[in-house]
């Protein structure tokens, strides 16, 4: 799930304070609280100190303090339902970039440029204020940004500065204790364990280092941190990291997340020590017309609307057909406002678009008259539909369906020639305060299934606009989900990579389903870290499910024997070099390909065309800041 | 004198020095008693670096480079040397023999042999354990597999113990010193092999074992190559294939264990050593620079590039004021703790190929071959220390696989060393020559180069020689090359008329000769110069040189020639040639006919330029063997066969200064030269007729002989003039004695004494002036101390063949040798005196 953004609130700092609830704070000088359930800013308050840069909760989670633009440290209560305005703290110039509480929430520590200070939470005074930039090398000698800060509760202050140094203060004396330099560039972020015995620095060269303490004798008290390990998963600056017991989590600008498990914490082998690499997003950003071989692609403030290519040759494996018909840039339709796009959508035959940003729903209509192609915005759309989390059109245009908030979904008419009639709003039996975030409409019209963000299924009859009946929830999150046109069942793909088929006329899970139950899925499928974000169905073969995720496509043959786990699982191209028995005997349900850069969106436009969206991870770095420059041994 | 034994294979100088780490004395090192300088002297004056080098331990002063003492004993080579923990002025060492020896270093004495019986591939002695030490062996009944085992040494009375108490520590440990190491306070022991770390606590008992992947994702290689343990804290330093250093923590736990990464070389670290205090750790490889890396850390790091080669060892002085890596050149270099470079010393270079063969240099009596590549390097055998080495190709040398550069192939010396011929070669496609002849240039005292002839031969030269005649006429002088384009040629030197000439002579061709379109692979003159004995394939063909016309051939079918020589001396008339086929012959240049044969595959023949023997090297089943014959007689004089398992390369006879006094017939042809030989490995030896016991001993009463062993030149130089004064007038007028030899002692110490560690020039001046002046006392009463000190000379030079240890003896043996052959009947009056003065010097040797 996702919260969509705003083009004037970029968020700086986040926390999670009392319980359940997360604070964002940016450089528009709000605090805004999210609500999780509709996914969008419930409340903002302003804190009056300019651009925020930096919020820290304390231990209880019932204060917030944020760093402002102008130097000031501002306390804000958490009360229920808002945050309230508690007290300034001293001000001093210079913006604060980090703040850390001290474990017991009497002091704050306070990073900005060229010093750190110490703050008395009950007066409101700076007790300690600790220059960062000395023992710095002359020709270096400019600002030096301390970038990120922890108070451990032993009194020691850990900064981390644009000079790649971490460096550990005692704040009562003001003294410097240790200093690493871990790296020559800028040491951009810092985490502490819960132990407080180890720390995680991520620095703008896309690594991350481990510090440790560890006792320099064996059984002796005394006790030094030391830098141990290194890790290279980033190609831009790492701007977040965390420490759990168990994992270092990184986040960088090159828009991957990392979870890299702590060997020597982790029992045995498992799923849990595997390193995993997280690139966003997992939704899905690209819609296709089947039938008008349109793609509508969603980018955050625009949409963009191409007419595919075709070939009029065939080829055999392998080879690269000329195209006859250059793919064609049809249409861009830039939102209004500032808010960015949340979900979007184009119709089966082509001549809808809809989209939808957290306040408002837009609804077009596209002409195609030869060459030229002209949009109209479709008047009169109903004024309760928002806001809209997942848009999905009907296989015959006729109808659009939108997920809305607590758990319902309303449908609406499309009437030719551009207009729009509210028809029903489905709503789950039970109620719910979460939203849908995943649609599937069956071809023939009759079903809807709708997943909310309780990972609750609803299937709904359209015939009836009513219930029909609800899946059996499954502790995973949802993340893909189709119905298949001949039979009627519904497929969900899970988070922990399960594949369910259900039954919608009988209300029950098909007997292949609980076959794959039984058996089990392969090993390697589960320990996959991408989740499917796709499923589409062969028109031909009725057994046929095609399932992608980020790496690798992959058509799952119902008729075919499950592999179990001493079998290859992408077995494809030792497949090619087998004989015919043979390759018949090593068949099995799963035909993997992996050839694909980044795959954004793959469906099946009819039963000899397959379209591909890629998205090579080339291409989001290239359009990134420039890493810092590292020298390679021999470049 | 103890009668001789057989003849023993002994490794000589020129030794490998990076056989084992280096270890620094502590600063301060005990003086010779007899020196009256006060404390004021620099530490690092008694400081001594001592290292393995073949069979020999070998102690260097720091800070004059200076080889001060050779530890003798061991009857293999040494593979560790170790400061004794409890007391530094002594020394642990192992070797392949199977005993541990304990020196008192800084007075050259064997104090203890410990015999282990097992091949000791490494020790380590601790500080911690008095009476054991630890050593690396191997394990009995598997090849290859080594294991770390602790040896009580016990304290029983008496030079030779068996210490039989070996308890094995770690099993499967790496041969090499570098693998293994121990921790801090030696709680526990590290050692890594292939892959895998092994940490074993000593009081826990407990052994951890920590392993990496071989190869990294990455590309990296994850083999250990060496370990270093920090003197304070529990973090282990290990060295891998691919350059990364690991700094290991908390390794008392099993899972939890850490390490951090230093990352510089490009290729296999070699070495790793902490200093003292553990701040820094030096690391060395084959890019020849040191690293310092401060205090753990990535980025704070110091270099000192450009070492010359490849680091092998790295080791530092327990006070971290010095350090020392060992290269793969056979070169010490001594660096500075401010990582500034000190000292050298330089062994024999290891050339990748020897391919000029062993050469003696007839000027300086320096052994001649391939150094540094493109270089020739002068060796001097009896102070075992390069001379100096001389570019021949003058060309940057580019360290790069598969370039092929000029190297140096051939070399002669003229008879008196006045002139030298080098060729050079290199094969890319086509082949390219040089010769190069060299002028030994008085003022400048080294070789000038003066004339160079590009391509002298169509193809490969195969051999080189002069001819050997008074070189007071220029004229006379000849060069001989042969060549595989089947011709040899006649080199003279030709007086240039023209004025403005910058030099007036220069070389030239003389004479083109061939025989039937054979290849020329050897020449060889006669010892009077008048003949020419040339091979061509099968046969031997002689030539006047006078008038270069082919005097007679000789062949020995089927057979091609491997080697010839001319007999010397009395056996003149002979020539002596080896075929590949197996055979020796002698044939009798007057008759013209086959004078004897034998049946052997000789190799190399070797004729001695001082006597009429020859030896000659055979190569028979794996083993080499030594035959020494005269060309006279068809029967060897001596024979020494498995002399050694390695194939023997190359062989030369380097002139004694000092003819030896040989008890046995047998070995008589050892008495005024020596053998040198130079294995495919390129190990250098010589053979000896000495028992290993009796160097023992002597080397033990030496030390009673002399009072006053010299620790450093200064206390030498010190302590030597105390002992003049003692002794008075007596030695006044030896000093005067020696004036008439015109090498004044005390003129040549003042020289040859570095200016910083002379004394004040008021207590110089006496002496100098004395030595200035002429004695006309009578000189036989003065010359009688002389004797008695010849006679333990003479004990002493008879303990050690190779070399004289200091340069005192050196100078001494000069009147000796006049003396020795005439006898002084001394009166009885002048015995007593002395007795007398003789005991008033042993006083102080009970206070030791």
């Amino acid at each position: 799930q996702a919260i969509p953004g705003h083009q004037a609130r970029s968020v700086e700092a986040l926390c999670w304070a009392a319980g359940e609830r997360l604070f964002g704070a940016g450089l528009s000088g709000d605090i805004t609280e999210y609500d999780l359930e509709r996914l969008r800013p419930a409340r903002a308050v302003d804190g009056f100190g300019g651009p925020i840069w930096s919020m820290a909760a304390n231990n209880d989670g019932t204060r917030l303090a944020i760093g402002c633009e102008d130097g000031s440290v501002k306390l804000f209560q958490v009360v229920p339902g808002s945050v309230q305005f508690e007290k300034n703290l001293d001000r001093r110039k210079g913006r604060v970039l980090c703040l850390s509480w001290h474990p017991s929430g009497t002091h704050l520590a306070a990073g900005s440029i060229d010093f750190l200070r110490v703050l008395d939470v009950r007066s409101g005074r700076t007790t300690q204020r600790i220059m960062v930039n000395y023992h710095v090398p002359k020709p270096r000698k400019h600002e030096c940004v301390v970038w990120s800060i922890a108070f451990l509760s032993s009194g020691t202050i850990v900064s981390s500065d644009s000079f790649g140094r971490v460096q550990f203060w005692d704040w009562e004396r003001g003294t410097l204790q240790d200093s690493h330099t871990v790296s020559t560039s800028a040491a951009l972020s810092l985490a502490v364990s819960e132990e407080e015995d180890s720390i995680v620095v991520g620095t703008s060269t896309g690594a991350t280092y481990q510090l440790q303490l560890l006792p320099v004798k064996v059984g002796s008290q005394e006790k030094r941190w030391v830098r141990t390990k290194p890790f290279q998963h980033h190609t831009h600056d790492v701007r977040a990291v965390v420490h759990t017991p168990m994992a270092l989590i990184s986040g960088g600008l090159d828009a991957q997340l990392v979870i890299r498990p702590l060997m020597e914490k982790v029992q045995k082998k498992s799923y849990e020590a595997v390193l995993r690499k997280f690139i966003l997003p997992h939704r899905r950003l690209v819609s296709c017309a089947r039938k008008a071989r349109l793609l509508l692609f969603q980018f955050s403030q625009h949409l963009e609307l191409w007419r595919l290519g075709s070939t009029n040759k065939t080829g055999k494996d392998g080879e690269v057909l000329p195209v006859s018909r250059m793919p064609e840039h049809l249409l861009q339709l830039k939102s209004k406002g500032p808010e960015h796009i949340y979900c979007s959508c184009v119709s089966p035959c082509g001549s809808w678009i809809a989209y939808s940003t957290a306040s408002r729903f837009h609804l077009y209509r596209v002409q195609h008259e030869g060459d030229s192609i002209s949009v109209k915005k479709v008047p009169g759309v109903p004024k309760l539909l928002l806001p809209a989390y997942q848009l999905q059109c009907s296989s015959d245009s006729g109808r659009l369906f939108i997920g809305s908030d607590r758990g319902s979904v309303h449908v609406v008419q499309l009437l030719e020639p551009g207009g729009c009639k509210h028809l029903h709003t489905l709503r789950p039996p039970a109620g719910t305060r979460e939203a849908v975030y995943l649609l599937a409409a069956s071809a023939d019209g009759s079903w809807l299934a709708a997943v909310s963000g309780d990972w609750e299924v609803h299937v709904y009859s359209l015939k009836h606009f009513k219930h029909h009946c609800t899946v059996p929830t499954y502790s995973c999150a949802v993340t893909a989900l189709a119905i298949h046109p001949a039979t009627n069942n519904l497929v969900i793909a899970y988070s922990d990579q399960q594949i369910f088929e259900f039954s919608i006329p009988e209300k029950q899970y098909t007997a292949w389903s609980r076959m794959v139950q039984n058996r089990g899925l392969h090993r390697l499928w589960l320990e996959r870290d991408s989740p499917i974000t796709h499923i589409a169905f062969n028109p031909k073969n009725a057994s046929q499910i095609l399932l992608h995720d980020i790496y690798m496509f992959c058509v799952l043959d119902k008729s075919l024997p499950l592999p179990d786990n001493n079998t290859l699982l992408v077995n494809q191209s030792t497949l090619k070099q087998l004989s015919e028995p043979a390759r018949q005997r090593q068949l099995h349900a799963f035909k993997i390909c992996k050839k694909f850069q980044p795959l954004l969106f793959a469906d099946l436009l009819d039963e000899r065309c397959l379209v591909t969206v890629e998205r090579p991870a080339l291409d989001i770095s290239a359009e990134l800041p420039p890493p810092v420059q590292q020298k390679k041994f021999g470049t | 004198m103890v009668a001789p034994a057989a003849l023993r294979v002994v490794r000589c100088g020129g030794s490998a020095l990076h056989g084992a780490r280096a270890v620094f004395s502590l600063a301060g090192g005990r003086r010779a008693p007899s020196d009256p300088a006060g404390p004021s002297r620099p530490s690092s004056l008694c400081r001594f670096l001592l290292c393995a080098s073949g069979d020999f331990v070998k102690m260097y002063s720091v800070a004059t480079e200076e080889l001060v003492r050779l530890l003798r004993g061991h009857s293999d080579l040494v593979t560790g040397v170790q400061l004794a923990p409890h007391n530094h002025l002594q020394l642990y060492s192992c070797s392949l023999d199977g005993t541990i020896k304990l020196w008192d270093f800084t007075d050259g004495i064997l104090i203890k042999t410990f015999t282990i019986g097992y091949k000791l591939l490494a020790l380590y002695a601790l500080p911690t354990s008095e009476d054991s030490v630890f050593v690396i062996i191997p394990k009995r009944g598997e090849r290859d597999t080594f294991q770390l085992a602790s040896v009580k040494l016990t304290k029983a009375a008496g030079q030779d113990t068996e210490a039989k108490e070996v308890s094995v520590v770690l099993e499967g440990v790496d041969v090499s010193p570098k693998c293994t190491a121990f921790g801090r306070e030696c709680e526990y022991v590290a050692s890594v092999k292939g892959t895998n770390l092994q940490v074993y606590f000593f009081k826990r008992k407990q052994l951890n074992r920590f392993s990496l992947r071989a190869k990294t994702a990455k590309g990296g290689n994850n083999v250990f190559t060496c370990v270093a343990c920090h003197p304070q804290e529990d973090c282990i330093a290990t060295g891998h294939a691919d350059g990364k250093i690991r700094l290991w923590r908390n390794f008392n736990h099993k899972k939890e264990y850490t390490y951090s990464t230093l990352h510089w070389h490009h290729d296999r670290v070699m070495d790793l050593a902490f200093s003292a205090e553990g701040t820094s750790l030096l690391s060395g490889g084959v890019e020849s620079v040191l690293v310092q890396w401060h205090s753990g850390s990535d980025c704070k790091k110091d270099f000192l590039p450009r070492l010359g080669s490849a680091i092998e060892y790295v080791s530092i002085s327990s006070d971290s004021t010095f350090c020392c890596t060992s290269h793969t050149d056979n070169r010490i270099t001594i660096i500075n703790s401010n990582l500034r470079f000190s000292k050298t010393i330089q062994g024999l270079i290891k050339a990748r190929e020897v391919k000029t063969g062993l050469v003696v240099d007839p000027r300086t009596k320096a052994l001649v071959l391939n150094g540094e590549p493109g270089h020739l390097q002068f060796y001097c055998l009896q102070t075992d220390r390069q001379l100096y080495s001389l570019d021949i190709v003058q060309q940057e040398y580019i360290h790069q696989a598969g370039l092929n550069q000029s190297d140096l192939v051939r070399v002669a010396f003229s008879a008196q060393g006045k002139w030298l011929a080098t060729v050079e070669e290199r094969k890319e496609t086509d082949l390219e020559l040089q010769l190069k002849l060299w002028f030994f240039d008085e003022k400048t005292q080294s070789f000038k180069l003066n004339t160079r002839i590009s391509m002298p031969h169509e193809d490969r030269i195969t051999a080189m020689c002069f001819r050997d005649t008074d070189e007071l006429e220029d004229d006379s002088l000849m060069l001989v090359t042969a060549g595989r384009d089947c011709v040899f040629k006649v080199w003279v030197i030709l007086e240039d008329t023209d004025p403005e000439a910058q030099q007036s002579l220069s070389w030239s061709c003389d004479f083109v000769g061939s025989y039937h379109n054979y290849q020329a692979t050897n020449c060889c003159f006669s010892e009077d110069g008048s003949l020419l004995a040339v091979s061509f394939g099968e046969t031997v063909t002689v030539w006047d040189s006078s008038t270069w016309d082919l005097k007679c051939t000789f062949c020995h079918p089927p057979g091609k020639i491997r080697n010839i020589c001319f007999g010397r001396l009395t056996c003149s008339k002979y020539l002596i040639g080896a075929t590949d086929h197996g055979f020796l012959c002698c044939w009798n240049l007057l008759s013209c006919a086959l004078e004897w044969s034998a049946h052997l595959n000789i190799i190399v023949l070797q004729p001695d330029p001082l006597s009429e023997h020859i030896a000659a090297v055979s190569w028979l089943l794996k083993e080499s063997s030594l035959f020494v014959f005269k060309p006279s007689e068809p029967r060897p004089i001596c024979i020494q066969r498995k002399l050694c398992k390695e194939k023997i390369q190359f062989a030369a006879f380097v002139p004694r200064d000092v003819p030896e006094t040989i008890g046995s017939e047998k070995y008589l042809w050892l008495r005024r030269s020596q053998l040198f030989f130079l294995t495919d490995r390129q190990e250098l030896m010589t053979v000896s007729t000495k028992p290993l016991e009796e160097r023992l001993t002597l080397s033990s009463k030496q030390l009673a002989v002399e009072e006053s062993l010299p620790v450093t030149a200064f206390s030498l130089l010190l302590g030597k003039h105390r002992h003049q004064q003692s002794q008075g007038s007596v030695d006044f007028g030896k000093v005067i004695h020696h004036h008439h030899e015109q090498d004044s002692p005390a003129v040549k110490e003042l020289l040859h004494t570095p200016a910083h560690v002379l004394p004040s020039a008021s207590f110089l001046c006496p002496i100098f002036i004395n030595s200035l002046l002429i004695s006309k006392e009578n000189k036989s009463a003065e010359e009688v101390p002389d004797e008695v000190e010849m006679e333990s000379e003479e004990a002493e030079d008879d303990s050690d063949e190779e070399n004289n240890v200091t340069e005192t003896k050196q100078e001494d043996t000069v009147p000796i040798e006049s003396l020795g052959e005439t006898t002084y009947k001394l009166s009885k009056s002048e015995e007593k005196e002395l007795r007398k003065i003789r005991k008033v010097d042993y006083s102080w040797i009970s206070v030791f």
